[in-house]
């Protein structure tokens, strides 16, 4: 009988999980806030995704030519889901012009100079957020009012609840009624913001299909959710006057897209668990003081960017004790 | 030197379920569990390959022409850490020379030829049926039988209970775990000859004077558990049931699950008082004890998607792998991976020249499209590999290392401490061959460590 088998190493059988099957999944689990985002800010929150997401695609198609590599990295996922991160991490109404500096900047100088998906320090989509947003800080701050389905390209702009908070503790020196609103609208999504960060029920679901599927693991949102809500809880029973309830703060702002879909970015994150638990209180903690002391009403990109750089030292310092050798507390004993 | 201490947490109760640490679920695919042991219509050239275990090669002690009969020894142990070798049929000896060898390479084999007859050397002297004689004698016996561990290290089998005076052991482990996918033998083997196997732990218990053992059994093989706990147990001999996990066979996790306790790297079992042995291992000890025969056949497996026989055979040690699949009805159609022990650890094949070894445990057959197709690709630092790694290691690291050829530090990520389990690159969402890549910075570190 004729053979040609193949020498493969071992193990020659293989879980089924892909990194497509990650980034789709990823990116399915979006889909409820993108839908939100859509709700509320119509076509032109459409028209934000599919400019980011073409955008991306097209960016990274050009590196790879460049860099004369195949087009096989096109279709894992990872340039439509950083295309999509970024979309809804813009307000709906930004000109397209900066949506596709902002996928330049997300594709070129946020992964591909590295050396593409996995080489990356930082998480592409927030690299051009933060660019974006220091470049033009205008356009990526006034943010449109929520209408529902409303298919008008115009848009009236008004206050995130975060920057209206922020307005009230300089004008009238206490956080004013912002702060203390009914959490419901944050909560569907009818308030101000980044066109996908606004539906915190919807983008939890997500974060939940993720945490089901074991696409990603507790560890990061949890820990950055809770030190979120603790670290604000604290301020607010010792102030009121001066700092919003505890959940406020856990519902407004990108926090839900962040700790889900954001800081649980595998490439910029530590590895282990522990690690991982470090990571998302680094993340709650800065984030909070960005919120409460910092210029910025919202913290959550910079937070996590920051945390990103801490990542390599997280990792040095949380690895496993390797089988068959002595806990710490034994080898001090 | 660094001295490492035995990492102990609370010892644990060995009749809760326990846990060792990582490890995967692959698909079991055990679906020739319930086919009987059969044998097999003898070879016509039986290839006795001199290393076919861990250790120094067996020596020949027979020359070319020599008529041999079953059992007569034809190679003698080339040192303490090595085996013998018996006829498993008579015939006559064609020729010592490099032959083929599951590796790959051509490994120095004695060739027989048997005449069919089946003549058989007279083991009445040999046997101990009533065991009347020393725990030292029988260990003897063990050596001069040819035995090795069966569940494929194919370590020899007195060394494992020759532990030094300073290693007391109480504990034996009966390992009938069987955790690679497919393979069924020693499920059969627990199906039906459950006596033999506790002969032979009973055997091993005397021998290095262990008052407990335990007959360890994955919970996918409740039928197994049920005859060995129905079977007449020897004192001190408990029957438990582990949850389905790979790789709970391997020693070191096994040893984990039952006890808590962690063998030092580096170590062995007897370190942390125990000697695990397969259970094959323990009937062919029982055999060689009780009726004097030495390990001249196996149980194996054939499966997976090609063969038109799958099932469990008895086949003589020697017999060309070719002729097993000829015997059991052949392949489906043309191979496209085959397999010299289970998927999740064996070892892929060029062909069916090679013959069975001591340590065969089956021979698992694809064909194209049947397996997914890999594409490696870079590390996206996900942390599965390392959430599953039996020995907490960073296996990403590790395969990243080895990728960039940054051998020096593989130490300092205690490559060495690796098992080759290949947990790690199972989950791998980039398709990383994590343990070729160990496998290559391991051999990287010897030719360091040789210059
Ligand atoms: S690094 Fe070694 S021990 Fe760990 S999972 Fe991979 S193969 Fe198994
Ligand atoms: S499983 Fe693969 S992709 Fe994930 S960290 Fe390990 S090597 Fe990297």
């Amino acid at each position: 009988m004729i053979m040609s088998t193949v020498l493969a190493p071992s193990p020659h059988v293989r879980s089924s999980v892909t990194i497509e099957t990650a980034m789709y999944g990823v990116i399915i689990a979006l889909l409820p806030g993108a839908l939100v985002g859509a709700y509320y800010f119509g076509l032109n929150a459409l028209k934000v995704m599919t400019i980011s997401i073409l955008a991306c695609l097209a960016f990274e198609a050009m590196v790879l030519k460049i860099r004369g590599m195949d087009m096989s990295p096109l279709k894992d996922g990872s340039a439509v889901l950083t295309g999509l991160l970024l979309a809804m991490n813009l307000p709906s109404n930004i000109p397209w012009w900066m949506i596709v500096m902002g996928a330049i900047v997300a594709i070129g100088i946020g992964k591909q100079v590295y050396g593409g998906l996995g080489y990356n320090p930082f998480n592409p989509a927030l690299v051009a957020r933060v660019f974006l947003l220091i470049s033009f800080p205008v356009a990526m701050t006034s943010w449109p009012v929520p209408k529902p389905l409303s298919f008008s390209l115009d848009t009236i702009t008004g206050a995130t609840p975060l920057g209206a908070m922020k307005t009230s503790l300089m004008m009238e020196g206490n956080v004013g009624a912002a702060a203390n609103m009914n959490l419901v609208d944050p909560l569907i999504g009818n308030m101000g913001g980044s066109l996908g960060e606004i539906g915190a029920l919807a983008l939890a679901l997500g974060g939940i299909y993720l945490l089901v599927r074991k696409i990603i693991t507790w560890h990061i949102p949890v820990s950055f959710l809770a030190t979120v809500f603790g670290m604000t809880g604290i301020y607010w029973l010792i102030n009121p006057e001066l700092y919003a309830p505890p959940t406020f703060h856990l519902v407004t702002g990108g926090l839900m897209l962040g700790a889900f879909f954001m800081a649980t970015d595998y490439v910029t994150s530590p590895v282990t668990g522990k690690g991982m638990v470090i990571f998302g209180i680094g993340c709650g903690v800065l984030t909070v003081f960005i919120r409460l002391f910092g210029g910025y009403p919202e913290g959550v990109s910079f937070a996590i960017l920051l945390m990103n750089a801490a990542t390599p030292i997280i990792d040095r310092y949380t690895r496993p004790r390797v089988f068959g050798y002595p806990t710490r507390k034994e080898a001090r004993a | 030197m660094e001295v490492l201490r035995v990492h102990q947490k609370q010892e644990r109760d060995p009749t809760v379920a326990n846990r060792f640490r990582g490890g995967v679920h692959p698909d079991d695919s055990k679906h020739t569990s319930k086919q009987a042991i059969s044998g097999l219509q003898p070879a016509e050239r039986l290839i006795l390959s001199l290393s076919q275990h861990i250790g120094a090669p067996s020596r020949p002690e027979v020359s070319v022409g020599d008529r041999v009969l079953k059992y007569q020894p034809i190679a003698s142990p080339g040192g303490f850490v090595s085996m013998a070798l018996h006829a498993p049929t008579s015939g006559t000896v064609k020729a010592i020379e490099p032959a083929p060898h599951p590796s790959g390479r051509l490994v120095t084999a004695i060739i027989i030829e048997p005449d069919g007859l089946d003549e058989a050397l007279d083991l009445t002297d040999k046997a101990d049926p009533g065991l009347a004689r020393s725990p030292e004698n029988w260990k003897e016996t063990i050596r001069d039988s040819g035995i090795v561990g069966m569940g494929g290290a194919a370590f020899p089998t007195h060394v494992k209970l020759s532990p030094p005076e300073d290693k007391p052991i109480d504990m034996i482990v009966a390992n009938g775990v069987e955790c690679e996918p497919y393979l069924t033998a020693d499920h059969r083997l627990m199906l039906e000859s459950p006596d033999e196997i506790l002969g032979g732990l009973f055997l091993a218990m005397e021998i290095v004077g262990a008052k407990k053992a335990v007959v360890a059994i994955e919970a996918n093989k409740p039928d197994a558990a049920e005859v060995m706990r129905k079977a007449d147990l020897p004192e001190g001999v408990t029957v438990k049931v582990l949850p389905v996990m790979y790789p709970q066979g391997a020693e070191k996790q096994l040893i984990q699950a039952l006890t808590g306790r962690e063998v030092p790297t580096g170590g062995l079992p007897m370190d942390v008082g125990v000697v695990v042995q397969n259970v094959g291992t323990l009937a062919a000890m029982n055999q060689a004890v009780k009726e004097g025969r030495p390990m001249v056949e196996r149980v194996m497996t054939i499966s997976g998607p090609l063969p038109n026989g799958p099932g469990n055979y008895r086949v003589s040690i020697g017999t060309p792998l070719s002729h097993v699949v000829e015997q059991t009805g052949g392949l489906k159609g043309p191979a496209a991976r085959l397999i010299n022990g289970g998927p999740m650890m064996g070892q892929a094949l060029a062909g069916l020249d090679s013959p069975v070894t001591k340590g065969t445990s089956g021979l698992l057959a694809f064909g194209p499209g049947e397996l997914r197709t890999l594409r490696q690709r870079a590390c996206i630092r996900c942390g599965s590999c390392i959430s599953v790694c039996p020995a907490s290691l960073l296996p990403h690291t590790l395969g990243s290392m080895v990728e960039f050829q940054l051998f020096d530090q593989l130490r300092e990520f205690n490559i060495t401490d690796c098992i080759e389990c290949g947990s790690c690159a199972f989950v791998c969402p980039a398709d990383r061959n994590m343990v070729q890549f160990i496998r290559q910075g391991k051999a990287e570190l010897l030719a360091l460590a040789g210059k």
